[in-house]
């Protein structure tokens, strides 16, 4: 018997958005292209309120034998990542209506993409995490090639679908060696059962997979030619919210499950930091085209974030959320800014196209200036404080070396990151951008405003709410 | 003041006035090429430091402690606290005094992108005002770096044929002196449990941790400020930045390594301090005999005056380091000397360069015969520059020579070379553009200082003799907060 309440309550977001999921197939196969306009709505709408269900249950529960379990942590996540996901559909219709490839199955796939974070996010047990992680991959591999016509976008699907199947199988292989090892496939059990060589194998296994899915190094090398090729509204939706709930789950494996080894993976998830934070900084300075340079603008932040999760559960459970709620904005914020990059018909993505943009578009370029300022945690703009309170964290798990590597990283991502500022500012104009849509402009300030500003006087506001969800997870 | 608070209003009176530039600049669409930004920026400028001047009426020099202070919480132990001592008052007023002379000695040679340079250098402003009164130490950091961004632009876009090359070095270089501080910064907090300054100040830590957050800190003030061997961006930045650039740059950004050094160096890290003290006279000593023969090689005004500056700072860290009241006194008494100096020899530079568009010395010579004026005034900060009795950089030298005689007398020996070394090049420096026949024919038709420059020029010579006539002026204000860093560091 199926306790209803606990399942609402526990597994509400999800049920809403898979019955969404198939609402919204049913009425495209009964109207066609008539729901192609307002599919979009209707996705943005979906998960917006998927956004607030989570809220809701914040506290969270268990349901369906402990086959999924939340609590305020995951619920947090679950409120950032329905809510970017829903603000990417919004992005992504005045993009696709310009390029004739509006259709109904975009938002949808969003939706089932979505449905697959809140299943990583939900999961108390390794079944449940990997259907969560093959929901979130096949919508994610269509959605890179979405645009079928293109050579890139189809280049970017096939290298993404690839990768990720292998990534997939390392995943599956480590869950079938902790399983084997620990008899169970329960995270409680699992972190109950006795130390042992074979789940520590396993558990190895699980964070290849898992570094795949966050694009940390050394399973990054899809990251800039996905971010590159995929159209640029999916570029988006990758680097917002699938990547901020990958994290959480990343985080929340390792503190649940392997909680009481630290000191076995902890030096793992430092030597995957550092070497994400050395390969997106250095990797970074040789490009031109902005999108991939975002990919590896993504692959430095994100081993930034793994420095709190290295820190562990104490230390680092609160400051991940911190970091990865402001990047996340700011990502958002930056792509949106691509978006925007339009002359002649055609979408240009080389860094130059931006030259002297503050003389023709002032406000979009202050919008992405200030955005590129916080992404590189400059004071005084809100990615400042993200950066100081994962450093914060390494710090207090002694993690020094690690910290100083995060440190001359920063500098030296601070290159091209002040190369866009040069590029914006100091050079001359070109022929002016096409008339920028009024949500790609409002998305750009809007970020600026809340990453940048919002953030760096209301800190004390998110941090609380980051501390209040870091206690619901289970110590 | 009764619970006005005047330092806020002070510290972000400028960034409201480059947002109102801002949002009428955009509004009425032109803006660019007029002049009413620059007015209005001005005006801005100008009621700061009134109300920098009315801050100080408020403040006691009597009492040693942090005065008119602001306190709110903000984020766990980082609150925003706000307050000044006679140190930092003291800087707050040269930024502010200065601040206004920039925007206006920018009238003739800022041509492009008015509204813009006006909203950039309010915004400098602010952050340079909110590094001075920041008593916390996260909040000085957040001011302290983010002055880079604005001085970045400055440098960036209005600067000289090399600016971008500049603008980068400068940023690079001082951001990553200052990440290595916010290391520091956060290991301290975490330690300390508060980021309160004033509480810091007696927190005693551990002789061990207190060398690596000497380190990390110096690293981020050294650069700054700039000390051999770290001060290769300062040339760079200082020929290729505006004139007013300069002038801000010398004048106040550069006093912010030596504040940093004597609002955390000294008091904090005491047994640090008096370990590396050494190695900071050898530096100074370093940096004031070489850079003076750098400078005296130079074909560049520009660069020739960067060099001096580094010197000059080199006796800012030779009193500092010396913890003996006459030492710190003297070195505060020259960083504010040489504010006002550099900024005006800086100035100098750029009343012919707007005509010329040549830094270059040996175009000149001769300017005598066609700017009297001209030349009396720049006759003048040489002088001071080379430190002559009765001027303001007499006195800062010579008392920073005794503090450090004090201490060690080689070091004070060695810096006297630089004395000598400072004369030879601003007398060649003065010679040969000034005296002599005309060359260039291009210098025929040449005009004197306009009405401007005459504006811009007369306070800092005024305020220049002055000082040097009545340093009490200045040590009465700055003695209360001498003392308690020099018994702090005793008690530490």
């Amino acid at each position: 018997m199926i306790d209803i309440d606990a399942a609402l309550s526990t597994f509400g977001p999800e049920l809403w958005l898979a019955a969404m999921g198939v609402l919204g197939l049913t009425i495209g196969a009964l109207i066609k292209d008539r729901f192609n306009g307002l599919s979009f709505k209707f996705g943005a709408a979906a998960l917006f309120v998927a956004a607030i269900l989570a809220a809701l249950y914040f506290p969270g529960g268990e349901a369906f034998n402990a086959l999924v379990r939340t609590n305020p942590y995951v619920n947090f996540a679950k409120v950032v990542a329905f809510a970017l996901a829903g603000w990417a559909i919004l992005l992504a219709e005045p993009f696709l209506r310009r390029h004739d490839t509006i259709r109904y199955e975009y938002p949808l796939l969003i939706i089932f993409a979505s449905l697959g974070m809140g299943v990583i996010l939900s999961a108390n047990d390794l079944m449940t995490l990997y259907m969560g992680v093959e929901t979130l991959s096949l919508s994610s591999y269509v959605l890179a090639a979405f645009h079928r016509d293109s050579a890139r976008s189809s280049e970017a699907g096939l290298k993404y679908f690839v990768l990720g199947a292998l990534a997939s199988g390392l995943l599956l292989y480590g869950i079938s060696l902790v399983y084997g090892f620990s008899g169970s496939t329960n995270y409680q059990a699992i972190a109950a059962a006795p130390e042992n060589m074979g789940v520590l194998f396993g558990m190895v296994m699980m964070i290849c997979g898992l570094a795949f899915k966050v694009s940390a190094a050394p399973m990054h090398v899809w990251t800039p030619d996905v971010y590159e090729g995929a159209p640029s509204p999916v570029g988006l939706f990758f680097s917002t919210a699938p990547k901020f709930a990958a994290m959480v789950v990343f985080a929340n494996i390792m503190f649940t499950l392997f909680g009481g080894v630290l000191d076995q993976w902890q030096l793992i998830l430092a030597i995957i930091s550092g070497l994400s934070m050395v390969i997106g900084a250095f990797g970074g300075l040789a490009q031109n085209n902005l999108k991939r340079l975002l990919g590896y603008s993504s692959i430095a932040n994100v081993g930034f974030g793994l420095i709190a999760v290295a820190a562990g559960q104490k230390a680092g459970a609160a400051p991940l959320l911190i970091f990865m709620t402001i990047y996340a904005i700011s990502s958002l914020g930056l792509f949106a800014g691509v978006l925007a990059m339009r002359r002649r018909g055609g979408m240009v993505e080389g860094m130059d196209e931006l030259s002297g943009l503050m003389r023709h578009s002032p406000w979009l370029a202050i919008g992405l200036s200030v955005l590129v300022w916080s992404v590189a945690g400059l004071p005084p703009f809100g990615g400042f404080f993200g950066k100081w309170e994962v450093l914060k964290a390494g710090v207090d798990a002694g993690l020094l070396p690690l910290v100083v590597i995060g440190v001359i990283t920063s500098v030296v991502s601070c290159f091209y990151y002040l190369r866009i500022i040069k590029i914006v500012w100091f050079n001359e104009p070109l022929e002016k951008f096409e008339p920028v849509d009024l949500r790609v402009l409002v998305t750009v300030l809007a970020t600026a405003a809340i990453a940048g500003i919002v953030f760096m006087i209301f800190i004390q506001r998110l941090s609380n709410a980051a501390n209040v969800s870091a206690m619901g997870l289970p110590l | 003041m009764g619970g006005f608070p005047i330092l806020s209003a002070m510290t972000f009176l400028p960034l409201a006035g480059a947002v109102l530039i801002m949002l009428v600049g955009s509004l009425t669409g032109g803006g660019r090429d007029n002049k009413s930004a620059l007015i209005v920026g001005v005006l801005f400028s100008l009621a700061t430091f009134v109300l920098s001047v009315a801050a100080f009426l408020g403040f006691d020099p009597a009492n040693q402690n942090y005065q008119l202070v602001e306190q709110a919480p903000w984020y766990g132990p980082i609150s925003y606290k706000l307050g000044v001592d006679g140190l930092s008052i003291s800087l707050v007023l040269l930024t502010t005094f200065l601040t206004p002379f920039c925007l206006l000695a920018s009238w003739n040679s800022i041509e492009t992108r008015l509204t813009e340079y006006v909203v950039a250098f309010l915004v400098l402003e602010t952050f340079m005002l909110g590094v001075f009164v920041a008593l916390d130490i996260v909040l000085f950091y957040i001011f302290f770096e983010a002055g880079l961004i604005p001085m970045f632009l400055i440098v960036g876009i209005w600067g000289g044929k090399d600016r971008v090359y500049a603008a980068y070095k400068f940023f690079l270089y001082t951001l990553l002196g200052s990440l290595l501080m916010l290391v520091a910064v956060i290991y301290m907090v975490r330690t300390a449990g508060t980021a309160d300054i004033a509480e810091l100040e007696t927190f005693e830590f551990a002789r061990n941790a207190q060398m690596w957050l000497w380190v990390a800190f110096a690293a981020s003030f050294a650069v700054k400020l700039p000390m051999w061997p770290v001060h290769t961006w300062l040339p760079d930045a200082h020929v290729q930045a505006p004139t007013a650039g300069s002038v801000v740059l010398a004048g106040v950004l550069l006093k912010m390594g030596g504040y940093g050094f004597l609002r955390f160096s000294l008091p904090m890290f005491p047994d640090a301090s008096e370990f590396f003290q050494p190695m900071m006279f050898a530096l100074s000593v370093i940096a004031i005999v070489y850079t003076s023969l750098v400078a005296w090689r130079q074909t560049d005004m520009k660069k020739l005056i960067a060099y001096s500056s580094v010197a000059h700072m080199g006796f800012v860290t030779l009193g500092i380091f010396a913890f003996n009241e006459v030492g710190v006194q003297g070195a505060i008494f020259q960083m504010l000397s040489h504010g006002l100096i550099s900024g005006a020899l800086f100035l100098i530079v750029g009343v012919v360069y707007d005509r010329m568009h040549t830094r270059e010395i040996s175009a000149y010579g001769g300017l005598v015969h066609r700017m009297p004026v001209y030349a009396s005034f720049f006759m003048l900060f040489t002088m001071a520059n080379v430190g002559l009795p009765g001027t303001s950089g007499f006195v800062g030298e010579i008392l920073t020579m005794v503090g450090g005689f004090q201490a060690a007398t080689w070091a004070a020996a060695g810096a006297a070379l630089g004395v000598i070394f400072s004369a030879v090049y601003m007398l060649t420096l003065y010679r040969r553009t000034v005296f002599g026949e005309i060359t260039n024919p291009d210098l025929k038709g040449i005009a004197d200082m306009n009405r401007i420059e005459w504006i811009c020029l007369l306070p800092l010579a005024a305020l220049t003799i002055l000082f040097g006539i009545m340093p009490n002026l200045i040590f009465n204000v700055t003695e209360g907060s001498v003392t308690r860093i020099l018994s702090n560091m005793a008690g530490g």
